[in-house]
């Protein structure tokens, strides 16, 4: 636009703004909640978008590199080199969970896999806080890349139970498996067929509940774990990853 | 997969240990990191300013300079940094793009540079990011468009070998190419200024005369108006059919607007002329005569600010079609409401809806004439109503189309002047070519001057000729152009000296003389046997009238005109071969005639020899017998009647 037409439009805007200030003051009620939304565009944000921006502002400083390695089993160059990662995506130092499902679902392109990743997220953000410090997603890498299989078989009994109330039962246990199955999509061979989810819950608990009460505790879920060959050998199958 | 998820690679596969006890068969073998270096700091080292950054970072974009083993070729070992030679300022935003995964363009930054920044670091500029990306595709259009402008520019300079149609038709489109060309482009604009004021003259009531009422100037005068658009119109019609004929493609240019115009300018007269006289038509003629007027449109060759008016309304197309349909919008709408509003009203002039689509049009526009005016109240608010929101409808478009136009107004201005100025620099363009071209020629007979004083041997070699010392890069390039010269057996002379040669090779006789050629019998005698270094005196010779006429302190070169005659009285040695190779090589001038060059220098004192030793250089008039012939040999070969052949061998 040239220029004198821009600063007439300019102009204008102090005095629509002033404008809806005398609306304020003196309430027009009918006309203000007719005027009011159409001038409000122009206008800065009113109170409440002020908490939008609240979000954007909160940062988060993780502890000190002491302490995280002494929580963790991680060196002190992994430390530095998984923050700078982890900093260099989340520049205010929390994840929540959009955004952690929106990073999850990029490794997996043909299927939906938000669905794990809520699951996920909800296994990683132990203080229940709605969003992933550095702390906790240090404190989880640690026990799955260097933890014992038994710190792992627990973590994985974590994330299936999804109340935390220490069983899976068969509700939850067929969440997990659906949302695995999402993550394929619709091109797979052979087709997913909508039982099969089910088909391999049943299977599961099978295999796990001893005592055939309809729930796994965790110290069937153990047992049964250490019991078969190919999970204990899988368990140990990222270990090199960092 | 966005590169900066990578990072989060090594969880998404931790996290996998999720489904371990899920599944039912093994799983398969991860891949093996064999290359388990720890990252580290690389040193990008810029024009001096140092950038650092992890090597993963780098690897992140691996088919780009900087991500590949590409930028291996600019590791330094010395300094153990890998060093470009490039703008660090265009760096920073290249990265900024390895870090951020977004590449975003500066807008301080020239836009041709940062684009051979982009492609010398291997990056497509398509992934500029948004924030960035409009911003930089106008710059890049500008810059194009600025280009094309130029070539078409230099398109005109060029062909110069155009047959007849082709010079016709680039005289019609550039008046400025030659004299013709503007005379027919005046003559063509002053006739029609004359038609167009013609036409109105026509109109002009004229003056009553005794007996007739005033009747219009067309009326009174009707034959000499009538012998007047004769005349334009012959010379209209005599231009449109010669700018048909010289059209490249005539089918492109009959459909051109131009020649829609010049075609519609004309048609009126010869429909005229082919009508008959009786009343039913003569009304449709009138109307003809009312496209007459469109002859003023061929102006727009004229000037090239109608042209410009023209090409804006044609890009704002959009912007003038949506003024158009907010503008019915509301003309309709208001009609409507004004109507209903005064029809209790007695004695109003708003009839009906179209008839207040008048009255709409007025106000809107703020003209307001008066003729139709509401009266009752609610008729009043609303045509305030109107008047108020035509100002607004009609405000909001405009902005857009004049700054369309202030932009290629401009750029028409930039163009004009940059034409302006392109004469000017390509003249000083030439100095400075035509400069370096000199220094060669220079050097080579200094050089040549010096070998010769050696070569001699005289005392005057201490007087050497002072020549300025020349950079290594000078050396280097005159050395390879000598090269060439030895390669093509041929030389570089001076433009005006060659003109003169071509001119002379024309129009002189050359006087027979017999040669005496001093050559060196030693190994420095070249392929090229036109190579003389020096003005050799010729005894029993004059010195022919053929050299070039002395041009003061510069530096000349003159010809001897070699009339080769029969080649088989050539004594056979390898200068006859030479010669004879020679022959062919002298383009544009009459074959059979060798020219050579002589170098004669100017008269510097110093060099002034006392009969002895420089018998050539310094003076060319009087051709000083040869004092010592010992270290030259004379060659000299008669061939039969009438030819000598002066052989010239290089020392």
């Amino acid at each position: 636009m040239s220029a004198p037409s821009s600063l007439f439009f300019l102009s204008i805007l102090p005095s629509l703004h002033h404008f809806s200030l005398l609306l304020h003051f003196f309430t027009f009620p009918p006309f203000c909640l007719s005027i009011h939304p159409f001038l409000s565009v122009s206008l800065p944000p009113t109170d409440s978008s002020d908490s939008d921006l609240e979000l954007s502002t909160v940062r988060h400083q993780p502890e000190g590199l002491d302490q995280l390695q002494a929580q963790t089993k991680f060196t002190r160059k992994e430390l530095q080199s998984l923050y700078r990662g982890f900093k260099n995506e989340c520049p205010s130092g929390l994840v929540d969970e959009e955004t952690f499902k929106s990073i999850y679902s990029q490794f997996f392109p043909q299927g939906d896999a938000t669905t794990y990743a809520h699951f996920l997220f909800n296994a990683f953000d132990m203080d229940r806080n709605g969003s992933i410090r550095f702390e906790d997603f240090v404190i989880g890498l640690s026990v799955l890349l260097r933890g014992s299989v038994t710190e792992k078989l627990n973590w994985a009994f974590n994330l299936y139970d999804i109340n935390k109330d220490g069983y899976i039962t068969k509700e939850e246990m067929l969440a997990i498996m659906k949302s695995i199955y999402d993550m394929m999509g619709r091109y797979t061979y052979p087709c997913v067929r909508d039982e099969a989810p089910s088909e391999h819950v049943d299977k599961f608990f099978q295999k796990m509940d001893r005592n055939r009460d309809g729930v796994v505790t965790i110290e069937e879920f153990i047992e049964t774990c250490q019991k078969d060959e190919n999970i204990m050998n899988s368990m140990q199958l990222f270990e090199n990853v960092i | 997969m966005a590169t900066g998820v990578a990072a989060w690679l090594p969880f998404a596969r931790a996290a996998a240990i999720g489904w371990m006890p899920v599944a039912n068969c093994p799983m398969p073998i991860a891949p093996r990191d064999n290359s388990k270096k720890q990252d580290e700091l690389i040193i990008l080292n810029v024009s001096g300013r140092r950038f650092q950054t992890w090597r993963t970072t780098l690897d992140r974009y691996p088919d780009t300079l900087l991500g590949s083993s590409e930028k291996d070729f600019f590791y330094n070992e010395e300094i153990k940094e890998y060093f470009f030679d490039r703008d660090p300022d265009a760096f920073r935003s290249i990265l900024n793009f390895y870090r951020t995964g977004k590449l975003h363009y500066p807008r301080h930054e020239c836009i041709s540079a940062y684009d051979e920044e982009l492609t010398f670091f291997g990056i497509i500029p398509e992934i500029i990011g948004d924030c960035c990306y409009e911003e930089y595709k106008d710059r890049k259009r500008e810059n194009l468009e600025r280009l094309q402008d130029d070539q078409e520019e230099n398109m005109d300079l060029k062909m110069p070998n155009m047959n007849f149609r082709e010079t016709m038709w680039r005289a019609f489109e550039n008046p400025h190419t030659s004299t013709m060309a503007l005379v027919f482009y005046y003559v063509t604009g002053f006739f029609i200024a004359v038609s167009v004021i013609t036409n109105v003259v026509e109109t002009v009531p004229c003056g009553a005369t005794a007996n007739q009422k005033d009747m219009p100037c067309g009326e009174r005068y009707t034959v000499a108006f009538f012998c007047m658009d004769t005349a334009c119109v012959m010379i209209f019609t005599v231009e449109y059919l010669l700018r048909l004929f010289a059209a490249p493609s005539r089918y492109r240019f009959m459909r051109s607007v131009m020649s829609i115009i010049d075609v519609v300018a004309i048609l009126p007269y010869y429909i005229g002329l082919v009508m008959t006289n009786n009343e039913d038509v003569s009304g449709a003629f009138v109307t003809l005569r009312v496209f007459r007027v469109f002859r003023i449109f061929k102006f727009s060759r004229h000037s090239q600010g109608l042209r410009i008016l023209g090409y804006t309304l044609k890009s704002c197309a959009s912007e003038l079609g949506f003024l158009l349909f907010s503008l019915t919008m509301a003309i309709i709408i208001f009609a409507t409401v004004m109507f209903y509003a005064e029809k209790g009203s007695s004695s109003s002039k708003f009839t009906s809806i179209p008839a207040s689509f008048w009255y709409t049009i007025v106000t809107m526009t703020t003209l307001g004439y008066g003729d139709m005016v509401p009266k009752t109240i609610a008729g009043k608010i609303f045509g305030s109503i109107c008047s108020l929101s035509g100002v607004l409808v009609i405000a909001l478009p405009v902005p857009v189309i004049v700054s369309n136009f202030s932009r290629i107004y401009h750029q028409n201005q930039r163009a004009d002047k940059r034409r302006a100025q392109k004469k000017a620099r390509l003249a000083r363009i030439r100095i400075a070519k035509s400069g370096s071209a000199n220094a060669f020629l220079q050097s080579k007979r200094n050089g040549l001057l010096n070998e010769l004083l050696e070569l001699t041997g005289t005392e005057e070699d201490e007087q050497k000729l002072t020549q300025k010392s020349i950079s290594l890069l000078e050396s280097q390039h005159h050395h390879l152009l000598h090269c060439l010269e030895k390669t093509t057996a041929h030389e570089f002379v001076d433009e005006q000296i060659y003109e003169q040669n071509c001119l002379e090779t024309a129009l002189q006789t050359y006087p027979s003389r017999s040669p005496s050629v001093s050559s060196h019998d030693s190994s420095t005698r070249t392929c090229c046997s036109r190579k003389r270094k020096r003005n050799v005196p010729l005894p029993n010779t004059s010195l022919p009238t053929t050299h070039s006429t002395h041009q003061g302190p510069l530096q000349e070169l003159s010809a001897i005109h070699i009339q080769c005659g029969d080649p088989l009285s050539h004594t056979a040695s390898r200068s006859n071969l030479n010669l004879k190779t020679d022959e062919s090589s002298r383009i544009n001038c009459k074959s059979g005639r060798i020219t050579t060059a002589i170098i004669s220098l100017p008269t510097p004192p110093a060099l002034t020899p006392d009969g002895d030793g420089l018998h050539g250089p310094p003076q060319r008039r009087p051709p000083q017998p040869p004092s010592h012939p010992p270290p030259l040999s004379i060659q000299t070969t008669t061939s039969s009647a009438g030819a000598n052949i002066v052989k010239v061998s290089a020392l």
